[in-house]
């Protein structure tokens, strides 16, 4: 059953000479979903993107939408509209002639083209500026008419590239809404592409996080967080500590990790089947440590608080064990007191809580 | 700032060294513009004679001149049409290749601008002519015309440099526009006729100017690819070899009215982008009184501005300095008259003079020393030597190094008188002083 808003990228590699800035992404997008892109700046996410709506062509592999092969397909034949990273809005034409431009260049008459430029002014909440100029907006107001002027085509698929980067963060946060409602109202496939893990977990229904031109991960942003596949989207997406060592025992489900910090137990990711003596890292979320008080706990590390940084709503201790650091973060609820530094703590997690995953791909983290 | 400047002095020195530069730029300038209104045959400031724009008719009348210039304005066109296009298409393709190819290419294409502009105009002669033998033409064929082979010269370097022009502006071009019109449905086309040349417009305005100027002025590559025809250049450089008149003046007049008109209203079109784009224009006084809005609006200040040209050229014309300079020629002859009168006058009395003594000795009012006779050796003379007398001697100095003064005191004189010494260090040097008297 395929619609004619799915996406399909099937084993696309783009190399520019030897570089390979895509390599073999293959993933299908489904009509009317909110699909988001996230790694790291220079992974290739816009050269997919740019991919996707016709300005590169694949070295290898096809990209298929609705069905349709669009290797011959010139960009402005394609049912996609992108959004470019710094807008591209036309600087001598006014608001409404921006949004006008595509009914412009498909012929419709001046009068029609006023009246569904106005329209859309009226659909991103900017009623009456139609007759100003481009520069005498403000940011978030150029951010809606680009997306009003991408919707004037009445595209299939709308291609977003990092759209929000250029904006401020209260105005950030309140265009993810936004952009979630304009897409859930117009039920157009949305292609978004950023390097900001908080957008595409907010926005999405599924992320494909890429690292150096891989796609490592597609997932619902839940299981992006929760269930991490590779290393680089462990310490990636979201806060994570890691601890690395080799497996002692793998059974079950589970690994057991001989870490500097002691024997320790996760899950092991994926139902990968370890082999003892496997190097590996295990990683657990900050908010997934607690400070022990018994000792029943199967996963126990004994350090030394270095500091603890306040934030408002959660409180942040770094703790040291042997040359590792690890962070802790404990909401802030009016019960917890203040850790003085030098004092001692012992450190508890689930291993329900903690991911065990093989090493490769780590020296790409943080890149 | 100011303060630093008062304590040092340099606010003065500044002040003066502006004036000075000032001077400099803009002294000739002016000095030429007041030429053009005086009746004096060659182009001066003093004397001052009469008032006239007579200049101004006698350089419309000068037939070569004119013709000259209608076959610039010819030219200027026909190089502005073929250039602009010529260059941006350069530019265009400059910016699409490769950055490797583009510095080759971007070498090749400067070359013209390089190359000095007689080689250019030997070059296209030479070449042109070799074209049109290869052709068969006669030498009455457009190979062999000045205005074609003009043209062709000066759009080899003309066309470069509209290229840079558009290299500048494309510099500024952000291409992702261009991408983003495709991506809107914009055919290329349709992207490069509503995207990119509403942004190239005023660099197509500004390159057209240029090369209307280049043109215009061009001289050196000219000169050679006119042949035996003229263009305004060339008319006006073979004129200032034969000699200058005021008509040029009148023309450095007219250049500088048109450049300031042009420049005037240039400025208050940039004003009032300025003031629209800042969008301070709506809080501006200017622009919400609709009388001084009209008034500071480009068209209003070109109307103006042409208008009170239109005014002055009517006044100009209107203008008839034949009185004046009736006046000053009878000036003239009466001065004439008069000295011829005092000439008449003092033959007459000399002949008087002479005719008593003839042997005496010219009159002491005819000594030509600057001096009078003060210094003349031959007034101190107590007895009037016989001749030669000292009073003709013509120089300056009354014959204090006439070697002839001298020659008595070698000789054993006859009658030594001191007084008639002539040496100015009176007798200091006088060997004869030191000698024990006889
Ligand atoms: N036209 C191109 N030619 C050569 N290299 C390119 C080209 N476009 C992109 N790249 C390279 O591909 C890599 C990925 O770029 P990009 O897709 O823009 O990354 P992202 O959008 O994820 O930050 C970068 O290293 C970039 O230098
Ligand atoms: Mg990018």
């Amino acid at each position: 059953m395929t619609s004619n808003k799915d996406v399909v990228l099937d084993h696309v590699s783009i190399r520019f000479g030897a570089y390979t800035a895509v390599d073999n992404a293959f993933l299908t997008i489904k009509g009317g979903e909110f699909f988001s892109f996230l790694g790291p700046s220079g992974c290739g996410k816009t050269t997919l993107l740019r991919c996707v709506s016709g300005f590169v062509d694949p070295t290898e592999g096809r990209v298929l939408i609705g069905g349709k092969d669009m290797r011959d397909v010139s960009p402005n034949k394609r049912p996609t509209a992108l959004i470019f990273q710094n807008l591209a809005l036309f600087p001598l034409m006014s608001v409404a002639e921006n949004i006008a431009f595509p009914l412009e260049v498909r012929g419709v008459g001046r009068k029609e083209r006023r009246k569904r430029a106005d329209e859309l002014l009226d659909m991103i909440a900017l009623p009456g500026t139609g007759d100003k100029k481009v520069h005498e907006l403000s940011g978030g107001q150029r951010q809606r008419v680009a997306i009003a002027r991408a919707l004037a085509v009445e595209p299939d698929i709308l291609l977003l590239d990092e759209p929000l980067s250029a904006l401020d963060l209260k105005l950030r946060q309140h265009m993810r809404t936004e952009l979630r409602a304009i897409q859930q109202r117009v039920g157009l496939t949305f292609i978004y592409i950023t390097h900001d893990q908080g957008e595409a977990l907010t926005m999405s229904d599924r992320v494909a996080v890429m690292n150096t031109g891989v796609i490592e991960q597609v997932d619902a942003p839940e299981a992006v967080y929760n269930r991490p596949k590779t290393a680089f989207v462990a310490s990636f997406v979201g806060e994570n500590n890691a601890l690395s060592g080799k497996i002692a025992s793998a059974e079950s489900g589970y690994a057991a990790l001989e870490t500097p910090a002691g024997l320790l137990h996760g899950v092991a990711a994926g139902g990968r089947h370890y082999k003892p003596g496997d190097a590996c890292i295990l990683f657990v979320r900050p908010e997934r440590l607690m400070l022990a008080r018994d000792n029943d706990s199967v996963n126990r590390i004994v350090g030394t608080l270095e500091k603890e940084e306040f934030e408002g709503n959660i409180r942040i201790a770094h703790v040291r064990i042997g040359n590792a650091m690890i962070r802790i973060s404990r909401v802030n609820d009016g019960l917890s007191a203040p850790l003085a530094p030098g004092e001692n703590v012992t450190l508890a997690f689930s291993p329900d809580n903690a991911t065990v995953l093989p090493v490769s791909s780590m020296a790409e983290v943080d890149a | 700032m100011s303060g630093s400047s008062k304590s040092t002095g340099g606010g003065l020195f500044a002040i003066g060294y502006s004036l000075l530069f000032f001077a400099f730029l803009f002294g000739p300038l002016i000095i030429m513009t007041i030429t053009a209104f005086n009746s004096s045959s060659f182009p001066r400031i003093t004397p001052w004679e009469c008032f006239t724009t007579d200049w101004f008719g006698a350089l419309i009348r000068d037939q070569r001149l004119m013709s000259g210039l209608s076959t610039s304005v010819g030219i200027g066109i026909g190089v502005v049409a073929i250039s602009v296009p010529l260059g941006l298409a350069g530019a265009l393709a400059l910016s699409e290749v490769s950055p490797r190819l583009r510095t080759a290419l971007y070498s090749v294409l400067i070359i013209p601008i390089l190359v000095p502009g007689v080689v250019l105009g030997i070059s296209t002669i030479v070449f042109w002519g070799s074209v049109g033998r290869l052709f068969g033409g006669d030498h009455g064929g457009i190979f062999y015309n000045g205005t074609f082979l003009t043209l062709a010269g000066q759009v080899t370097f003309i066309a470069a440099y509209a290229m840079l022009v558009f290299i500048a502006r494309l510099q500024r071009f952000d291409p992702t526009l261009t991408e983003a019109a495709l991506d809107l449905g914009a055919t290329p086309g349709q992207a490069f006729r509503k995207i990119l040349m509403p942004f190239l417009g005023p660099a197509i305005g500004s390159a057209a100017f240029m090369a209307l100027l280049a043109s215009f002025e061009n001289y050196n590559t000219t000169v050679f690819t006119i042949l035996s025809g003229n263009t305004f250049t060339t008319a006006l450089a073979s004129k200032v070899r034969l000699g200058t008149d005021p008509s040029l003046s009148a023309l450095a007049v007219i250049i500088i009215a048109v450049t300031l008109i042009g420049a005037m209203i240039n400025e208050a079109h940039n004003r009032r982008q300025e003031l629209l784009r800042t969008g301070r224009a709506s809080r501006s006084r200017l622009y919400t009184n609709p009388v001084t809005r009209w008034l500071t609006h480009p068209a209003g200040i070109g109307i103006i501005l042409l208008g009170c040209a239109a005014a002055l050229v009517y006044a100009g014309s209107e203008h008839d300095s034949r009185a004046c300079r009736a006046d000053l020629i009878e000036q003239k002859r009466a001065v004439q008259e008069r000295l011829l009168q005092e000439q008449r006058q003092r033959i007459e009395e000399q002949k008087r003079l002479q005719q008593p003594s003839a042997t005496t000795p010219p009159q002491p009012s005819n000594n030509p020393s600057p001096f009078g006779g003060a210094f003349s050796p031959g007034g101190l003379a107590p007895g009037a030597a016989p001749a030669p007398a000292p009073s003709t001697n013509p120089s300056p100095f009354g014959g204090a190094f006439n070697p002839s003064a001298l020659a008595p005191e070698a000789a054993p004189a006859p009658t030594p008188v001191p007084s008639a010494n002539p040496s100015p260090f009176g007798n200091a040097f006088n060997p004869g002083s030191l000698q024990p008297k006889p």
